[in-house]
């Protein structure tokens, strides 16, 4: 047991005896998220699939962007960072540069990574940048109160669209498998188990990972689009959601209020940008080459 | 602690500023780069991706300069020492993380090598029109420090410089340079690494359990816990208190942003540096910085000629602004005379400080060149009329 979990212990927190407390920041219980929330599960399969998976939590760090989603890194216990809107994935690039032993993880949303920051999302992709990134998307801008998304659905409405959308949306497991990325899954809320053992295999893998987790926004995207409850959603992923693993990505968009295609899209074995830029500077440089240590580029004091 | 030798190129050479600035930053420590192409400063990067790969340094040329800077934010929070380098149409990119680091309180350096501005401006040509966005340009309050080379020279010392005040007061460190000074070529003395002072990143020693991130312990500035060293800490870019966790009162605003402007306002003194020649007697005093600094040498030796008693103030650290030695010198001069390649920025504090007891001559320049030496000499002139 680590030193920080002994030390909220000590505390005498309520819920340290929850399987996962040892990853979360029980100090900061309860949490901001609506009732019915579906970032909640999210997290809880994120930290049951660290906890499996044997992950060194000193070793891990959590970025996060802003919003909703933005806040898990702030409620997991591990080197968490909340960063600025979109920028998740670049803040997270230089970690992992900084120091190539972490296990560096993405949380964030779907406005977030695709919206402020599709840019950084398409370019860490084309790079097969070593980041596992969890996109959690609930079709809409939630902690600003409703606004369209790059996701929302066409005809879905939002506070402003309030006449139904009529954008047509992105395709998140096709934009970042034509950008290169080297797995792509996508589940929803409901597939607890499925989406805990396809974080299992994100952590394992290396190169730029996503998955994309369709989660219930109750207070907003279920109520402009009367759409009942969080748990009226989760029954209508039930109902709709069909696993299709190695489906062709240009058939798993979504449309509103249709089926939800999940399952493991892509998972291809390449060299990543940090094993890239390694294998090509031996060959260019040969012994003049001196790698970043894993542990880092900070300089120490030389006795 | 001394330079890394593998860093540092002692010897005598023949570089023009951005190169001059990669090497400063090389002997510095700086060990991660991110950047996106940008002229007149990408020669500094192209330095650098060309010599990081035997030194165990990463270079990243990212997706745009929202990306780099906030890369580099990242990176330094690995305690790997690490630098952009942007002009003008970047620094406005940058300005949303360079905000980001000043309120995680992260070590990190930005060079803008000057061009005329507004928006894409003169890309090829010399302006000093960044200054107030340096020191205003991120949303909120909060204070950071930036220095103004005036040659290749200075452009290695003074990069230096930056990476090791950035590590002492936990803030990004900005080197203003301008296109002038960064295309300019001269003698640069690389000395041996073995006389080059380097400030280290300095870890908290405290255990595990009693380390608050953002606990000062009745200093300025909190200590640094690495990511991946078991610490598990938070940081975030809301208000935040001791632990790092958001906080959104009133209070914590007070307490939190208080520290970040008082961590430099009340060392301000000790992070001024300028040089002052002939201030003794002196009726008129020119301030000015970077390439224009140079020019109104010039400017003086004309006035001189006609009788004039010239002081000369010269502020390598513009951000915090020498308030102080300024407030000083009203009380017995008539006049300061401001050249700057800009329709009047830095002329704007030395009147602050001037506060009235003594006149304040703008001599302003819309930039893609340097002053006419005869106009400074003129407003000289024109001062003590």
């Amino acid at each position: 047991m680590s030193k920080t979990t002994e030390r909220q212990q000590e505390e005498g927190l309520p819920g340290m005896d929850h399987p996962v407390a040892p990853f979360l920041r029980m100090d900061r219980m309860p949490h901001i998220w609506c009732s019915t929330c579906g970032i909640g599960i999210v997290l809880k399969c994120y930290a049951t699939a660290l906890q499996e998976a044997q992950v060194d939590p000193d070793k891990t760090s959590i970025v996060s962007g802003i919003g909703c989603t933005g806040r898990v890194a702030g409620y997991m216990k591990l080197d968490g960072f909340h960063t600025t809107h979109g920028r998740a994935i670049p803040f997270a690039t230089g970690l992992k540069l900084g120091r190539p032993e972490l296990f560096v993880t993405v949380f964030s949303g779907d406005g977030d990574l695709s919206g402020i920051g599709g840019n950084h999302l398409i370019h860490a992709a084309r790079r097969n940048m070593d980041l596992l990134v969890i996109l959690v998307n609930n079709f809409i801008y939630g902690m600003t109160g409703g606004q369209n998304a790059p996701t929302t659905p066409e005809m879905a409405r939002s506070s402003t669209m309030p006449y139904g959308n009529f954008e047509p949306p992105f395709n998140i497991p096709h934009l970042v498998a034509s950008c290169g990325a080297s797995y792509v899954a996508r589940w929803t809320c409901l597939h607890v188990r499925q989406l805990t053992k396809s974080m299992k295999e994100g952590i394992k893998r290396k190169g730029f990972r996503l998955i994309e987790v369709i989660a219930p926004c109750s207070t907003l995207y279920a109520r402009l689009n009367k759409l009942g409850t969080g748990f009226d959603l989760m029954k209508f992923y039930h109902d709709n959601a069909e696993v299709r693993h190695d489906a062709d990505t240009r058939d798993v968009a979504i449309k509103f209020q249709d089926s939800i295609i999940c399952g493991k899209f892509v998972e291809e074995e390449k060299p990543t940008f940090l094993e890239l830029m390694d294998a090509h500077y031996r060959k260019a440089l040969g012994g003049r080459y001196v790698p970043m240590p894993a542990e880092g580029g900070m300089l120490r004091e030389q006795d | 602690m001394k330079a890394d030798r593998a860093g540092v190129l002692t010897g005598a050479h023949y570089l023009d500023g951005d190169f001059a600035c990669g090497e400063g930053a090389m002997a510095a420590g700086c060990r991660f780069v991110a950047g996106y192409p940008i002229t007149p400063s990408t020669e500094v990067v192209e330095r650098i991706a060309r010599r990081f790969p035997t030194m165990g340094g990463t270079f990243i040329q990212m997706e745009d300069e929202l990306a780099s800077m906030a890369a580099v934010v990242g990176a330094s929070w690995t305690g790997t020492k690490s630098m952009t380098v942007t002009s003008g149409p970047g620094f406005s990119l940058m300005m949303e993380n360079i905000g980001l680091g000043a309120m995680m309180e992260t070590p990190c350096v930005v060079v803008d090598v000057q061009r005329g501005g507004p928006s894409t401006g003169l890309p090829t040509m010399v302006g000093q029109a960044d200054m107030m966005q340096a020191r205003w340009g991120s949303h909120g309050d909060y204070e950071l420090i930036a220095l103004c080379p005036q040659s290749p020279q200075e452009a290695f010392d003074l990069t230096i410089d930056a990476f090791n005040l950035s590590e002492i007061y936990r803030v990004p460190v900005l080197v203003m340079m301008d296109e002038c000074v960064g295309h300019m070529t001269e003698k640069v003395v690389i000395p041996a690494a073995e006389t080059i002072e380097i400030v280290p990143r300095k870890l908290t020693k405290k255990p595990v359990a009693e380390y608050l991130p953002y606990a000062t312990n009745g200093n300025d500035i909190p200590e640094f816990a690495r990511a991946g060293d078991g610490y598990r800490f938070h940081s975030t870019g809301l208000t935040h208190d001791e632990r790092g966790y958001p906080v959104m009162s009133a209070e914590c605003q007070k307490k939190c942003v208080t520290r970040l402007v008082d961590k430099i306002r009340e060392n301000a003194d000790k992070i001024a540096r300028f040089d002052e020649e002939d201030t003794a007697d002196a009726d008129v005093v020119v301030v000015a910085y970077g390439i224009t600094a140079r020019v109104a040498r010039m400017g003086m030796e004309l006035a001189k000629k006609e009788g004039v008693k010239i002081g000369f103030i010269r502020p390598l650290v513009v951000w915090p602004f020498p308030e102080k030695r300024i407030r000083e010198l009203a009380t017995r001069v008539k006049a300061f005379v401001v050249p700057e390649i800009n329709f009047g920025q830095v002329v704007l504090e030395v009147e602050r400080c001037a506060a009235g007891r003594a006149a304040t001559v703008s001599v302003p320049h819309a930039g893609g060149g340097v002053h006419d030496p005869a106009d400074i000499c003129n407003a000289i002139l024109g001062a003590i009329k």
